[in-house]
């Protein structure tokens, strides 16, 4: 199988899809001439050309909402942030317009539109560059928010969220576009709100999503060498949310851990532990414990940016913790 | 060239029709006569308790919707404000299906799920009232995006309040819409309020129409908003500009508003004086044609008590349908979230 980056696997996604339905056309900043700020838009604009490749202005409001109109009229539009950051400009158009227009139409328009970009920090970008607004996104009801953390998922994900006739948010990690893995090159989708275990272990879940997953990956390597045998649990779709992939994980091992990229006030992770701490509680042999970004706007300085993150030492920590084995 | 003649043929309702044709008059007439009515009704089933939430008539703003929404094809595409009762009226969406939605009803045109500040219609491409102020004129820039993404020659008219032109979205749409030539219409709705400010006190251009000048190729244009064939001959233009040119345009069309901002406000409010009331009143879009018809002989008193008797009944029956029309069910509750992609 081809080993490539995620954002080739996100490119092929956009490819294929693109090839496959003359309605889906990708906009943003830099998309085209550019080709991407990010690159993951490269070779497009030559194959598909400027009408279905199209540089907006930096008007992420104004193009979002574009995005939003044009679905509403018949097309599958890719709307490309250049980070999720700035996308809060735009977010009156995912909020209001895409999450509502099905609901308060009775079900007479559907909005079939992608908005996807980089989420979460970087390395020493300071605060406005650095964030990751999963929970933002995920608490609004009328859109599906997507978490890939790997290439072969990238690309399965972005297909299936271009199909899918909803609103979907695509939060793709900005660490993770060099990172490799294999992507067949034969036709395959992964399904929204389904996730997937990446690793089977008996002694402790952890649950994570996104940029977390390699975090949680290398705790779990680590782990092992100390006989901890931990079940990885990628959410892959924060909403959906598969509860019951949850609930047969923490159910096997009675124990669990965490790990997300945002704050921890009203992250992610408290969600998961309420769906928890309401259907495995019987099963449960020790609070769960959340890992997640210090509660503090992200700091330059090298030093103080590394002890915000969550990362594979915070982890290893959560985990022996629940395991009592500090 | 060719291509041109034959879309300019069959888009251009408006050159063949001209003010003073007693069958478009009357077209005209009971239009605003309908909306007129229909919002009056509308206020006493507020009052009632009937209609619940907010409310923002329409009346005195007859001749814009009219003027312009008469004016197009059933393919082309209106998209709205939370003052939309009339432009849904306009548009076609019917009396019974309004007043449902207003009384929030299953049989209301989004299902009782949209409510005043939110008609949407598909039958008729009327892509709803919008209820944050300036977040839906990207959206109108975003039709015309897919309009011409296809090659097709309708076009999008966006209704919006005079406060819009103070918003970023407003200025972001109208660049993309002049740099990538959309076939959208913005319309200014300048009833010289935005709900209590006055549009001296909120922009620093008031002339709003001037707007168009910070885009190449987009046309400003100033309306008289109290004259319904003003309103329409202006918009046959602008039409005709977006479908085979497709050209933007930008129209300010100058009306006023006869009620509070919404229902919670009073007729003349805080911010306005009873003398300026009067003053529009004097020159009121509806009567004014109909004295002018009356005329010049094309209405007689007759005539135009049988339209009235019409629109009495009209209305009068949407209100009679709506009281009718079941709530949603508690398992609509749950509906139209998200499309269901399982089937």
């Amino acid at each position: 199988m081809p080993i490539i980056t995620y954002r080739e696997a996100l490119n092929q996604a956009l490819r294929e899809e693109m090839a496959r339905d003359d309605r889906v056309y990708i906009m943003g900043e830099e998309v085209g001439v550019y080709n991407g700020a990010y690159k993951v838009s490269k070779g497009l604009l030559e194959e598909f050309g400027e009408n279905r490749v199209v540089d907006s202005p930096i008007a992420e409001l104004g193009f979002a909402g574009i995005g939003v109109g044009s679905a509403m009229a018949g097309l599958r539009p890719v709307i490309e942030f250049m980070t999720w950051n700035f996308a809060l400009l735009a977010i009156d158009q995912v909020v209001n317009s895409a999450a509502k227009m099905l609901y308060m139409s009775g079900g007479q328009f559907p909005v079939p539109i992608v908005f996807r970009g980089p989420n979460g920090a970087a390395l020493q970008l300071g605060a406005q560059h650095s964030q990751a607004f999963e929970s933002w996104l995920a608490h609004i009801p009328g859109i599906k928010v997507v978490v890939p953390g790997t290439p072969y998922d990238a690309k399965g994900l972005l297909k299936s969220a271009i199909r899918d006739d909803n609103p979907v948010v695509v939060l793709e990690g900005e660490m993770l576009y060099n990172t490799k893995g294999e992507v067949p090159d034969t036709e395959y989708l992964v399904p929204l709100g389904v996730a997937d275990v990446k690793r089977e272990g008996k002694d402790c879940s952890i649950i994570t999503s996104g940029k977390m997953v390699l975090v949680a990956m290398q705790a779990a390597d680590q782990l092992a060498k100390e006989d901890i045998h931990i079940d990885v649990v990628d959410l892959r779709t924060i909403r959906p949310m598969d509860v019951e992939a949850i609930y047969a994980s923490v159910r096997k091992t009675q124990r669990a851990v965490v790990v997300e990229e945002g704050w921890e006030i009203c992250g992610i992770g408290a969600q998961v532990v309420d769906f928890i701490q309401r259907d495995c509680f019987d099963h449960l042999d020790a609070p769960v414990l959340r890992v997640h970004q210090a509660d503090v706007p992200m700091p330059y300085a090298k030093g103080l940016e590394k002890i915000a993150k969550p990362d594979v030492a915070k982890t290893i920590a959560a985990v022996k913790q629940v395991m009592y084995r500090t | 060239m060719a291509t041109k003649k034959k879309t300019a043929a069959k888009g251009a309702p408006c050159a063949v029709r001209t003010a003073g044709d007693p069958a478009l008059d009357r077209e005209l007439l009971h239009s605003m006569l309908l909306q007129r009515r229909f919002e009056e009704k509308t206020g006493e089933a507020y009052a009632l308790g009937k209609i619940g939430g907010f409310c923002h008539l329409y009346i005195g703003q007859e001749a814009v919707s009219t003027g312009i929404i008469g004016q197009l094809r059933p393919d082309d595409y209106v998209i709205g404000t939370y003052r939309d009762h009339g432009q849904a009226l306009a548009r076609g969406v019917t009396p019974r299906a309004v007043m449902a939605e207003l009384f929030g009803r299953i049989d209301g045109c989004s299902h009782g799920k949209g409510g005043s500040m939110h008609l949407f219609d598909r039958q008729t491409n009327f892509l709803g009232g919008h209820g944050i102020v300036g977040s839906h004129v990207p959206i109108a820039a975003g039709v015309g995006f897919a309009i011409k993404y296809r090659g097709g020659d309708q076009v999008c008219v966006c209704f919006m309040g005079d406060s819009v032109v103070n918003i970023g979205a407003f200025h972001e749409a109208l660049n993309m819409a002049a740099l990538w030539k959309l076939p959208v219409l913005f319309v200014i709705e300048n009833n010289r309020y935005g709900m209590g400010t006055s549009v001296e006190r909120a922009a620093a251009v008031d002339d709003l129409s001037k707007r168009a000048d910070g885009y190449t190729g987009m046309d400003g244009i100033v309306i008289d908003g109290m004259d319904v064939h003003a309103v329409r001959e202006a918009a046959c233009k602008a039409i005709e500009r977006a479908r085979t040119e497709s050209r933007p345009s930008l129209l300010e069309v100058r009306t006023y508003r006869y009620r509070g901002h919404s229902m919670s406000d009073a007729v003349s409010g805080t911010y306005r004086s009873k003398d300026e009331l009067d003053e529009y009143q004097a020159y009121d879009p509806v009567f004014s044609l109909r004295d002018a018809m009356v005329l010049a002989s094309t209405l007689t008193v007759a005539e135009w008590e049988a339209m009235e008797a019409e629109i009495t009944h009209i209305v009068q029956d949407a209100w009679d349908f709506a009281d009718a029309s079941p709530e949603p069910p508690p398992a609509a509750l749950y509906e139209d979230v998200l499309v269901d992609t399982t089937s």
